[in-house]
């Protein structure tokens, strides 16, 4: 359309907004050759084949364009012309130079600032109390929502769109007019009130102030999620004004928009009041005040996940010794000395614990005494931790190959070979042990080691598996979260997370959990794949959540131990290390045991 | 009480002794399918995946704006053959015969959507899996549906409930009050999509009573509908088929007029998919038939 002229007048430059039925253009009002009057031009397109439907929406387009006429209210655009070519039809309004607070909301990161909002909202009350005075009769906006609220270059609202009336009809079915999750319920059984643009103020300031856009949650669900639950910055007084306009029944809310914009101006002199006094009063339970139970410090970095058995905790460290611990009091009950760092998880079965070393070998040693009871070569490094199942430890390595150990006889039973290092610890299930490589590839293998299938993702998968009966989870370094059906490997679903994954999901009820390097832990629906809460952590998520009881726990390379509770993500404690924290955590009898790269392992009350 | 109905119906309709002969669009015989179910082994690997499909106009509508689709194959997978289904219900709605275009339009796109998707698996040998995820095609199938509704027939709307089945995963895309339910044989009747209707969501919020609802007057509308709004957010999941058991999906003409429990004995009671889609129709229209009726049943056994 650029470059086209409109009614030998209004030379189109470009587009400046998508509507429901055609495209909003900035264009030039050729009228005036010797200034740049820009004007905004909005299209309708009027393409239904049947003739009764085209007529109800000529009627509608036509009533904007009457309504604006009247109306002249420095927050309403003023109309310049209207006309119709073929079935196409158009309004002429005065251009907005600026953007639409639904622009301004996604364009933003984090959250919008309090003054900011509140000032907007106090502007629209005006203007809706100018609409809602209307003589002879008021007129209901019925359609209040960040997308049709302007803000202009001097940061005053502008309240475009008029056309509500679109193309509704009562059908036998009932359709709905305005736009869902902004309305009330009143409007979706047909009545338009001053009280339901209240509502949709309310909803409108909500969702600038959550970024939680309602058309995406059920309507009538703002009481489920508080302003302050999700941005904690807000004042309780704000909250108490939204919550009004939000009231269920319209009796209940403000009687008029002029007593809404008292309401948000009592707000700006308290909060404007207590000003830099503003406390973050986050339920951060004693943070900081949290002294481990107690702490052990290692030669090295502490990597590593540990596994606990009978009282003893067993961990490795990139001091290439296996450590033994009373888990009670961290008393030192033996090491053992590998030859390479130790990365990895011990498995402990039948009193002897099994674990991969980066000097190319599977260990294992007696749990009692430490002393090596076999090992077994591997041709790469190990970072994979072993599975042990069927008599066999099963073990990925930098070699390229997942291996199947006997327990018995030490000896390797079969070698499947990978495309590349295999560094995920194999999962086993339904008697196939599944596995990820760093070439992206993932297989399932079954206990013969014969490839079942295989689904391949676009960047390595160094995340371990977990799965239910019905599906498998793990990340990849792609940034996706992949949800497979065990049987075959056809993708379920996938996830979006900000960045890369190495960090093994963990699932419980419905959820799974997971952490990116993009520093979040995320909780994802197991069944709809829909994001549930996401928390931010200050820097990469490379282990792998736990939960305990009705609590996540997580580290992060930012150097602390997150607890979370795991149904809202709110943060419970957290616990600063002086390194990163790269494994997972271990919890076990009310106590959290993990391992910093500041050489210490520690224990805590969970 | 129920059963007087059906056989007054039958007597009008399709006799039962030839409905009998002329259903047998499942690869194995009635008998057969009995064997399977009856000896339900967990290392039977063959899997079949069955389904039938009923439709009537009702009783006091002149056009049925319903739109029904159920598709039954099996697919190359890459670790042997898997079933696949597709089963759909769109109900239309709008002035004029738009609520017929708009779930028809549903229909054609979000098969199309799904059929060119699955093309390779379908109808060549392919191996490899398919980068994308069921739910994200099926996202797509109902973008594709949303696009060309808003163009065929702006102003008109439609529920759509949606199921993909790839061996034993049932992927659902829902919209509007159309039903998918689980049926099981010990008598349980489970909804498995919700829906966004004012009504339903005035009773989760408890505003009113379930009992407020059967009278509710605004009963018909919808907060969510095909070919309405502008961000259209379907609900979209990924379910294990039961075993044993039914998946049913069907418009309010079925589910707002027949009580659950007789639904239930319906299905479970009849000999063949085939007499349980005709039973609940007639049930539908026994019961004075307010609304087009449209129903699909699908089971797996193996
Ligand atoms: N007068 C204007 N000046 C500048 N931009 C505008 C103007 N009117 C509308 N827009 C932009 O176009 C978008 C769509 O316009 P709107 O009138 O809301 O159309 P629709 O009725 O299709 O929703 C708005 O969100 C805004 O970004
Ligand atoms: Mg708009």
């Amino acid at each position: 359309m650029a470059g086209v002229t409109l009614a030998s007048r209004y030379s189109i430059q470009e587009v400046i907004g998508v509507g429901g039925m055609g495209s909003v253009y900035r264009a030039r009002d050729m009228h005036f050759p010797n200034v740049t009057k820009l004007v905004a031009v909005k299209e309708m397109i009027n393409s239904a084949p049947d003739p009764l439907v085209r007529q109800t929406i000529v009627q509608n387009f036509e009533r904007e364009a009457n309504l604006l006429a009247t109306l002249n209210h420095a927050s309403i655009p003023r109309i310049n012309d209207y006309f119709s070519l073929d079935s196409r039809s158009y309004l002429v309004l005065d251009f907005i130079k600026g953007k639409d607070m639904e622009a301004i909301i996604s364009d933003t990161n984090g959250f919008l600032p309090e003054e900011q909002v509140l000032g907007w909202a106090v502007e629209l009350c005006d203007v809706l109390e100018y609409l809602h005075r209307h003589k002879p009769d008021p007129i209901i906006f019925r359609d209040m929502k960040p997308s049709n609220v302007m803000i202009n270059s001097n940061g005053d609202v502008v309240l475009v769109d008029f056309g509500i009336a679109k193309t509704f009809q009562t059908g036998i079915k009932g359709t709905m007019i305005g736009t869902e999750g902004y309305s009330p319920p009143e409007q979706y059984r047909g009545e338009a009130t001053p009280s339901a643009d209240i509502y949709a103020l309310g909803a409108t300031i909500h969702h600038a102030l959550t970024r939680r856009d309602p058309r995406l949650e059920p309507p009538f669900s703002f009481a489920e999620r508080p302003l302050r639950r999700i941005n904690t910055s807000v004042s309780s007084e704000l909250e108490t004004v939204v919550n009004r306009a939000l009231e269920y029944n319209p009796e209940s809310r403000f009687s008029s928009a002029a007593d809404m914009k008292q309401a948000l101006l009592g707000v700006a002199k308290k909060t404007g009041a207590l000003g830099r006094l503003k406390t973050q009063t986050t339920p951060i339970a004693q943070a900081g005040g949290i002294k481990p139970l107690w702490a052990f410090k290692c030669e090295d970095e502490v990597r590593g996940t540990p596994t606990i058995h009978q009282g003893v905790l067993y961990i490795g460290s990139y001091d290439n010794n296996l450590y033994a611990l009373n888990a009670a009091d961290g008393k030192f009950q033996w090491k053992y000395p590998a030859d390479g760092g130790i990365v990895s998880r011990p498995a402990l079965y039948d009193g002897n614990i099994y674990f991969g070393s980066e000097d190319k070998r599977l260990h294992v040693v007696s749990a009692r005494s430490g002393k090596v009871v076999w090992t077994y070569y591997t041709e790469g490094p190990i970072r994979s931790s072993p599975r042990i199942a069927e008599g066999h430890a099963f073990i990925g390595s930098d070699d390229g190959y997942l291996h199947a150990v006997n327990l018995n006889s030490g000896r390797v039973s079969w070698r499947f070979e990978a495309a590349d290092a295999v560094r995920s610890t194999p999962f086993v299930m339904n008697d196939l042990v599944y596995i990820g490589c760093e070439t992206g590839d993932y297989y399932a293998v079954d206990y013969r080691g014969e490839l079942k299938w295989r689904f391949h993702a676009k960047r390595a998968i160094t995340s371990s598996t977990v799965g239910s009966a019905s599906t498998l989870y793990f990340t990849s370094v792609d940034g996706t979260l992949y949800a497979l059906d065990p049987k075959n490997g056809w993708p379920l679903w996938r996830f979006r997370l900000g960045k890369a994954s190495i960090s093994t999901p963990c699932i419980i009820d419905d959820l799974v959990f997971v952490g990116a390097a993009d520093g979040f832990i995320y909780a994802v629906d197991t069944r709809n794949s829909k994001e549930v809460w996401r928390y931010r952590t200050e820097h990469q998520v490379n282990g792998s959540p736990v939960i305990y009881k009705d609590s996540l726990y997580c580290g992060s390379v930012d150097g602390n131990l997150y607890c979370l509770e795991y149904r809202t993500g709110r943060l419970r404690w957290k616990f600063g290390t002086q390194g990163a924290i790269t494994g997972s955590p271990l919890v076990y009898d009310d106590i959290v045991y993990v391992g910093s790269t500041d050489h210490q392992v520690y224990a805590l009350l969970a | 009480m129920l059963k007087n109905f059906f056989d007054g119906l039958f007597g009008k309709k399709t006799p039962p002794e030839k409905t009998q002969d002329v259903t047998q669009t499942a690869p194995l015989t009635e008998e057969q399918i009995q064997t399977i179910v009856n000896n339900q082994n967990p290392h039977f690997d063959l899997q079949q995946l069955l389904a039938s499909c009923g439709q009537s106009v009702g009783k006091q509508r002149e056009l049925n704006e319903d739109s029904l689709l159920a598709l039954t194959a099996t697919m190359a997978g890459n670790s042997g053959n898997l079933p696949f289904g597709l089963y759909i219900v769109a109900d239309g709605m709008g002035g004029h015969q738009f609520g017929e275009v708009a779930s028809n339009a549903a229909i054609r796109a979000v098969a199309g959507h799904i059929l060119k998707k699955f093309h390779p698996y379908l109808f060549q040998v392919k191996t490899d899996t398919m980068d994308e995820s069921f739910q994200e095609i099926m996202l797509e199938a109902v973008r594709d549906a949303q696009r060309i509704i808003q163009r065929e027939a702006p102003g008109s709307g439609t529920t759509l409930t949606a199921a993909l089945v790839i061996g034993q995963q049932v992927t659902v895309a829902h919209v509007g009050d159309s039903r998918a339910y689980f049926v099981f044989p010990d008598g349980r009747i489970e909804p498995i999509t919700r829906d966004h209707s004012l009504v339903k969501r005035l009773e989760e919020l408890g505003h009113i009573t379930p009992e407020e609802a059967v009278n509710y007057p605004h009963r018909n509308v919808l907060y969510r509908a095909l070919g309405q709004g502008e961000l259209l957010d379907p609900d979209i999941f990924t379910i294990a088929f039961p075993q044993p058991g039914y998946l049913m999906i069907c418009s309010d003409g079925l589910w707002g007029v027949v009580a659950e429990q007789d639904i239930v004995r319906s299905v479970v009671e009849a000999p063949s998919l085939q007499r349980a889609c005709q039973n609940l129709v007639s049930a539908a229209n026994a019961a004075g038939g307010p609304d087009n009726i449209s129903v699909v049943l699908a089971q797996l056994i193996g």
